[in-house]
């Protein structure tokens, strides 16, 4: 009888795919850094076959073009932490499982605010103007931010589609704000904003352009990171994110998380956008969030939402970035062809959280491991 | 009349890891025969049915279709053998049409032809009597008409043997009694029905024969026509069995919850709860007993601030100052803030309970992180309540830090009910706390209510296992169909009388 029902038995399948527990910190890293380096040997393939250059010397320029002079840096770290920034403002956010994809509009409300209180209040004394930019900035941020989570908690709305409408909206009304203050009239344009008198310019450290904006983000990168971990705030957006049943078993009031995270979310975006308009910018354009919004999405995922870690993936995104310019001038390449390379690239560390959290096993493996199970 | 067996089972185990959920179980059923499986919650009904059914394949034991002895791997291979299962829970495409649902997935080489499909959709309900609207959308339908269609889609397949898994569960008398007109109907054209019940009207009043499991063993079958409801009952609850768990005389019960015609009604608009009355006394254990799913889990939730209800009151006598609150309408928050120490051990341990990605220490925190004024959490005291549980109740981790998903259920348990006593309750109240534990376990969770109870607490306990109830709780309610159908004094209560009262439909008439 046994054996007839064996008989009939479906073959089993070559590969299986099984989840792991969990791995230990240094493997975890070593596979990391094993589908670097793979997707460095496939970007390799693909840069031969298709261009003829050498890929060592393509990899040369991309670290040259990133960090090949000081100047180089400096521009790096800027782009690191104007990522950074809007990183951290989505993770509590994200930490929650609210998904919020819409910092990009969040970030250019706040540099619309910015810009506005630059323009309009240009009269002023700049500490006193700075502040009203600063509260609204974060203000208009904040709103951008609320209206989605207040529409969550309420009627328990999409949020991933509301705050991605919000993007639109955000982006029309920067349009507009630009076609109205256009300088000159009617160029479509800002310009440089009191490129005069400096007003609202937020103070440059030293000879260092970009100084002030990595400190303040290096101290709300370490604000966030404290915030989530240590304080009752982050442990209330852990319980909610985990299991939001649980949270109203011992009591959170989860839709006020919602809207309280939001607010912090929305805050951090409107800071961003302050950073960006009286920091580098000085001007406001439809593309002054430039897409950060998004990228800011995968920082955080790779990051696991850890502030810390967040550091460094956005640092492999900037570098990608900057260093996938220089090969597109150097080597005379369609500027698309970087962004193949960048693609290759994350579309390799993403893979290797699958890797990380799945093995593979063949057939004939399972068998071995049930016996050993068995004499256990 | 012609009665070969259309489906004969032998000897047919099944175990899940170290779990027996079928053991030697043997069953015919013949053409043009109703039989009833009858078993309380956990005695294996519906994993036999998914034996036949093709979704398990059993680790033991023979099945014969018309005298052959087949092997079902697959639900597509128990549809070649002319077996047509309906899921307790509907299987249907909400945005296409009764037709559509029913020809969904039907691969016979021909083209596909809607109009000829409702034209059989037409015959088959005209020949069986059902009441259908091929056209209508499944979205639009009540819950009774869907069934409908789930019928009708096995028919249409050219079923030959039917399986329902408690058909009746989501419906009205009215639309119940349409239901078995329409199953006699299908008897007398000569198919074989299979129906899992547990409530015992519905099986006397159906079935040709009853089967009855117990615990993953095979019983018995008796003919319906020889047997009554009690000697089915005593056939369902076994023999009583010792376990001896230790049960102290309360010391000097007083009120501490009482509940007054207290009504909750879920989203569906569907009534959970119908005036539910009882009180629940200091130092005393008050036992629940009811089939799954007939409001305790609404009831437990309503106490604990979890639940709207449409009325009655939660009344709260506060053993220290002997004042009285009212629960009803508080939030969970709330009713901490008012000084009642409740504590809730939750059916969903680690959906509810417990956070399942967070370690032991961060777990212990969800009842107490908001102590102090301070923005910051405060470890300390949390984790040494950890290292203190693991070491007195013996919870097996790796360390606190742990996710508690990765302990096995005993240890979750254990993790969760040491961090529910922690607190010193007044009230504890527990939904099936040693629901998958193993014995030593189990005997942990008794021990831990008792000592509770000679404490001074009011404990509330809701179990499955008759034999647990009536040796560990002073008194024990009966819930059925949301109903308090009685209350028993727990040294004195058969099996056989809870047994009776929690498949008593409330008002005796309605379930006929």
């Amino acid at each position: 009888m046994a054996n007839k029902n064996d008989a009939k038995t479906v073959k089993e399948p070559l590969i299986h795919i099984a989840k792991r527990s969990a791995l230990p910190f240094w493997q975890s890293w070593l596979i990391r850094i094993a589908s670097v380096l793979a997707s460095l040997i496939v970007c390799a393939v693909v840069i031969v076959v298709f261009t003829g250059d050498n890929p060592l010397q393509i990899y040369a320029t991309m670290f040259k073009g990133a960090m090949g002079t000081p100047r180089k840096i400096w521009s790096l770290l800027q782009s690191l932490s104007m990522l950074l920034c809007v990183s951290l403002a989505v993770t509590p956010a994200f930490k929650m499982r609210f998904w919020n994809i819409g910092a990009e509009g969040q970030v250019l409300m706040g540099g619309l605010a910015t810009a506005a209180c630059m323009i309009y209040f240009k009269s002023m004394p700049t500490p006193l103007l700075i502040i009203v930019m600063i509260a609204a900035s974060v203000i208009a941020g904040i709103i951008w931010a609320v209206i989605p989570a207040f529409f969550k908690a309420i009627w328990n709305t999409n949020e991933t589609l509301f705050t991605l409408m919000m993007n639109y909206i955000a982006m029309c009304i920067v349009s507009y704000f630009v076609y109205v203050n256009s300088v000159p009239k009617g160029s479509g344009k800002i310009g440089v904003i009191n490129s005069d008198t400096n007003a609202g310019w937020l103070p440059v450290i030293g000879k260092y352009n970009y100084l002030l904006n990595i400190i303040i983000v290096a101290l709300l990168t370490a604000a966030v990171y404290v915030y989530l971990k240590y304080s009752k705030h982050g442990y209330e957006i852990a319980v909610v994110g985990e299991s939001e049943n649980t949270a109203k078993y011992i009591g959170i009031n989860v839709k006020k998380v919602i809207i309280r995270t939001m607010i912090l979310s929305g805050a951090l975006c409107g800071i961003a956008g302050l950073l960006l308009v009286a920091g580098t910018d000085h001007t406001l354009t439809r593309d002054t969030a430039g897409g950060r919004g998004f990228t800011a999405i995968m920082v955080s995922w790779l990051a696991k939402f850890n502030p810390l870690y967040m550091i460094l993936t956005s640092f492999i995104l900037a570098f990608m970035e900057k260093g996938a310019g220089q090969i597109s001038t150097d080597f005379g390449l369609n500027a698309s062809f970087s962004d193949i390379i960048m693609g290759i690239v994350i579309f390799f560390i993403i893979g290797s959280e699958f890797f990380i959290n799945y093995e593979i096993r063949f057939r004939g493996h399972k068998i071995k491991k049930i016996k050993e199970a068995g004499v256990k | 009349m012609e009665k070969a067996p259309a489906i004969e089972l032998k000897n047919i185990t099944k175990t899940f890891g170290g779990i027996v959920a079928n053991k030697d179980v043997s069953l015919v059923v013949n053409n043009g025969e109703i039989l009833s499986v009858l078993g309380e919650n956990g005695s294996g009904k519906t994993t036999l049915m998914n034996i036949i059914s093709g979704i398990y394949f059993p680790d033991h034991g023979q099945i014969f279709v018309d005298g052959k002895e087949v092997s079902i791997r697959s639900p597509k291979d128990a549809f070649d053998y002319k077996i047509g299962m309906i899921h307790q829970h509907f299987k249907l495409v909400d945005v296409f049409s009764a037709t559509e649902n029913i020809v969904l997935g039907i691969n016979d080489g021909k083209k596909f032809d809607i109009k000829s499909a409702e034209k059989k959709v037409k015959e088959i309900s005209d020949k069986y009597g059902f009441i259908i609207e091929p056209k209508k959308k499944i979205y639009e339908m009540s819950v009774s008409e869907k069934q409908t269609v789930e019928i009708i889609k096995v028919l249409y397949r050219g079923a030959d043997i039917l399986i329902l898994d408690e058909p009746t569960a989501v419906l009205t008398p009215q639309e119940t009694s349409k239901l078995f007109d329409v199953l006699r109907k299908m008897r007398d054209d000569g198919k074989a029905i299979i129906i899992i019940t547990h409530k015992l009207n519905e099986v006397m009043a159906i079935s040709d024969k009853v089967a009855v499991l117990r615990k993953g063993e095979y019983i018995a079958t008796v003919k319906t026509s020889e047997t009554n409801e009690s000697q089915l009952t005593e056939m369902m609850v076994g023999q009583k069995i010792s376990l001896n768990i230790e049960r102290s005389v309360p010391d000097k019960p007083e009120r501490r919850l009482v509940l007054t015609n207290v009504s909750v009604i879920n989203n569906e608009g569907v009534s959970i709860l119908k005036n539910v009355n009882f009180t629940a006394n200091s130092g005393e254990i008050l036992g629940i007993a009811g089939i799954a799913g007939s409001g305790q889990k609404e009831l437990l939730e309503s106490i604990a601030g979890l639940q709207t209800l449409k009325s009655g009151s939660i009344i709260y006598y506060d053993p220290k100052t002997g004042k009285e609150e009212d629960l009803r309408d508080k939030t969970p928050l709330q009713i901490r803030n008012l000084g009642v120490r409740l504590s809730f051990v939750p059916e969903d341990r680690l959906g509810m309970g417990l956070v399942g990605n967070m370690g032991i220490t961060d777990n212990m925190m969800l009842r107490s992180y908001r102590k102090g004024n301070g923005v910051f959490l405060k470890r300390k005291e949390p984790g040494d309540l950890a290292a203190r549980i693991i070491q007195e109740l013996q919870v097996v981790t790796p360390g606190t830090e742990t996710p508690v998903r990765r302990l096995s259920g005993g240890n979750v348990q254990k993790v969760l009910v040491g961090r529910e006593i922690a607190s010193a309750p007044t009230v504890l109240m527990a939904a099936y706390p040693v629901r998958g534990l193993d014995i030593n376990s189990s005997y942990m969770i008794y021990n831990l209510l008792t000592q509770q109870k000679k404490n001074g607490v009011a404990v509330i306990f809701v179990g499955e296992d008759l034999d647990v109830l009536t040796e560990l709780c002073d008194r024990i309610l009966v819930i059925s169909g949301g109903s308090v159908t009685g209350i028993v004094d727990g040294n004195t209560a058969t099996k056989e009388e809870i047994g009776l009262l929690m498949t008593k439909t409330a008002d005796g008439k309605e379930g006929e």
